[in-house]
């Protein structure tokens, strides 16, 4: 998207006519800028104002300028006042990242080839396989992680499949980082199928055609040719997946089992029992704030992508 | 043909569901051959070719390349190269990226390529923009960009599939001439695919016309044009008469006819020609007027005319019958003859051919 096409309404001759312009994209846009600031800006300041606030004695919090929020998320204060560097919720920013990008990494594996298939299909079977792939969609997202608690679980599908091909009874693969991937690669698979479709769809049959001619195997068709054309609908597709999965909740408490958190469900923690509200709104922000760092390093790169073109 | 073969293609079909894209076609290329497949859309042409690149497989038949069965090797292990009509540059990549592209998988080693690729980039007269990207060259360049990287490899075979159409006329006409020369100087065999016959007869050593699925004739571009083997040929390729003639006798290529107007003479005939009806095909500038007519001499009356600067075609009513016929403007005086005149009208009958009705 570059700026040409945010057109300017029509420029008139006549000055009261670009006025009525003016104002009916004044009182056009009117609802859009109400639910902007009600629904995202002010949520946004909210939560930031209360990341330097203090916390309350009973939960809650009051609003004095505090720094602690922040402070708590590398340093834990010692029983004498002093800060001491403590590495817990840095490794739980990790393990978000790690999983994050491994779900992202995963589902651009599984996305890539199932999507250039489907943009192979006639097109009256394109629509119906675009369909299936939406439809996990249409069902709640606690339905379908619970149907993969009732797979992968003890007693599940997953094990009793194993244990008549004559593995050992009662394994589980519940409650470890394994589950959580699993769901989050399912939950998420379809926001990176969609956009590489897309872009594939997109390609010119023919280049790829000139690549084989041209002596290229299948695999240096993909590298060479394939991906560096649809690289615009693989950085949106990962761009769709790793944000959502850096803020996910219920795969890591229901399928992870809660014990090994994500920030996701780490700021819940701190809203609900941890009753410390200016550290979640601080890890929130920080959260936030690194997402915004990766979105406009992207988009940078790809804007000057297109000045280069 | 004498040279050895460097395509041979035997018995070759093609369905696609219940529709016969190509129907038994057989037909052999020589080596260092310009190779033309002509004809309408439709007729299977473009199937072929991409038959012979790899990225069709016949329904049955087989596809010889330099000896050696290619049916079921893929495209990426033919030493083929196509031009493409859309020309398929990579637009990612430099043009100097493109024509490497090919050396690259074949695994040359890099001093190599870049020698190979700047000789070929020489070659098309595109040096200056080596660094450019495709979206930033007219059609001409792209065109010649295409040559130089489907030719980098040096193939056993250069497949063409309508590669001028999309250029103006201009810049057609110059790529001809290029392309003819660029075969020549290469000794590379091509393959082009057309439906123009302008572009067939002045580009290739010998073309095969294909109708319906079927080779109709293979031939020199001479054969093709003035001893066309059947109706869809001569029709096809050039303009032409068509008269419904009565043959009454047939020997040694020769067939005495009676024309519908009356006059009785032999011409070259095709080896299908029996007793009894008829065509003869004779084309528009073998029908001479005025003081030229000469041969087989009736009289015509002018209907209709069009200057088209070196020529004037005229249409002409002979005794019910209607015949075109083309005058070259040899001089500044040449289109005298007005229409509704009544003129000379006449031709040789060794330039007429008589084919199966």
């Amino acid at each position: 998207m570059t700026m040409d096409t945010l057109h300017l309404p029509f420029a008139t001759k006549r000055a009261s006519g670009a006025r009525f312009w003016r104002n009916l994209s004044f009182w056009g846009l009117l609802p859009s800028w109400l639910l902007m600031g009600f629904a995202l800006i002010l949520p946004i300041a909210i939560i930031a104002a209360v990341s330097v606030a203090t916390r309350g004695a009973h939960g809650g919090f009051t609003w004095d300028f505090n720094l602690a929020g922040y402070s708590q998320i590398l340093f834990n204060e010692g029983w004498t006042g002093e800060l001491e560097f403590t590495p817990q919720y840095l490794m739980i920013i990790a393990r978000t990242f790690l999983l994050a990008g491994a779900t992202t990494l995963i589902c651009l594996l599984f996305a890539v080839p199932v999507a250039y298939f489907i943009s192979r299909q006639p097109p009256s079977q394109k629509a119906i396989l675009v369909y299936l792939v939406t439809l996990p969609f249409w069902v709640s997202m606690i339905l379908r992680v619970y149907a993969w608690m009732i797979i992968l679980g003890k007693e599940g599908t997953l094990p009793r499949l194993l244990e008549n091909l004559g593995f050992p009874p009662g394994m589980s693969f519940m409650f470890n980082d394994g589950a959580t991937l699993t769901a989050m690669v399912y939950t998420y698979m379809p926001l990176m199928v969609l956009p590489v479709f897309a872009s594939i769809e997109k390609l010119d049959g023919t280049l790829i055609e000139a690549s084989h001619d041209l002596y290229g195997d299948r695999w240096v068709t993909l590298r060479r040719v394939i991906l560096p054309l649809t690289a615009p609908g693989i950085l949106a597709g990962a761009i769709l997946v790793f944000v959502p999965s850096l803020g996910a909740v219920l795969e890591p408490t229901l399928m992870g089992g809660g014990k090994q958190m994500m920030m996701g469900s780490l700021i819940q923690l701190q809203f609900g029992g941890g009753r410390n509200w200016p550290f979640g709104a601080a890890i929130a922000m920080t959260l936030m704030a690194v997402v915004l760092i990766f979105l406009i390093f992207t988009a940078l790169r790809s804007a000057r992508k297109e000045t280069a073109k | 043909m004498t040279q050895p073969k460097a395509i041979e293609v035997k018995s070759v079909s093609k369905n696609f569901g219940t529709y016969q894209a190509l129907k038994s076609v057989s037909f052999n290329i020589g080596s260092n051959e310009f190779f033309t497949m002509l004809g309408p859309s439709g007729c299977g042409k473009t199937t072929l070719l991409r038959m012979l690149a790899g990225f069709e497989s016949p329904s049955s038949g087989s596809i010889l390349l330099n000896g050696r069965e290619v049916v079921d090797i893929p495209p990426h292990r033919r030493r083929v190269n196509t031009v493409f009509q859309s020309y398929a540059l990579f637009p990612h990549m430099t043009l100097e990226q493109n024509v490497a592209y090919g050396l690259e998988n074949l695994g040359w080693d890099g001093a190599r390529i870049r020698a190979r690729v700047g000789e070929m980039l020489e070659r098309v007269h595109m040096t200056v923009m080596a660094k450019r990207k495709p979206a930033q060259l007219s059609g001409g360049q792209r065109q010649r960009i295409a040559l130089a990287r489907a030719l980098a490899p040096e193939p056993e075979v250069l497949l063409l599939d309508e590669p001028l159409s999309a250029l103006d006329l201009k810049l057609r006409q110059a790529m001809r001439d290029e392309l003819r020369t660029l075969q020549r100087d290469t000794g590379i065999t091509f393959v082009f695919v057309t439906h123009d016959q302008e572009e067939a007869l002045d580009m290739s050593d010998r073309i095969a016309v294909l109708g319906g699925g079927e080779v109709q004739q293979i031939g020199t571009p001479t054969q093709i044009y003035e001893e066309p083997v059947n109706r869809f040929v001569a029709d096809f390729v050039g303009e032409t008469n068509f008269l419904d003639v009565e043959v009454l006798e047939v020997a040694a290529g020769q067939a005495t006819v009676r024309m519908p107007f009356g006059a009785v003479f032999t011409a070259p005939a095709t080896g299908h020609t029996t007793k009894g009806r008829a065509t003869l095909s004779i084309r528009p500038e073998k029908i001479n007027l005025g003081d030229q007519a000469q041969g087989i001499a009736f009289e015509g009356q002018i209907v209709n005319k069009n200057y088209m600067g070196g020529y004037t075609h005229y249409t002409l009513n002979v005794r019910g019958t209607e015949l075109r016929a083309s005058r070259r403007n040899a001089s500044r005086e040449g289109d005298t003859i007005e229409s509704g005149a009544t003129v000379p009208v006449g031709f040789v009958a060794a330039s007429a051919r008589v084919l199966a009705a």
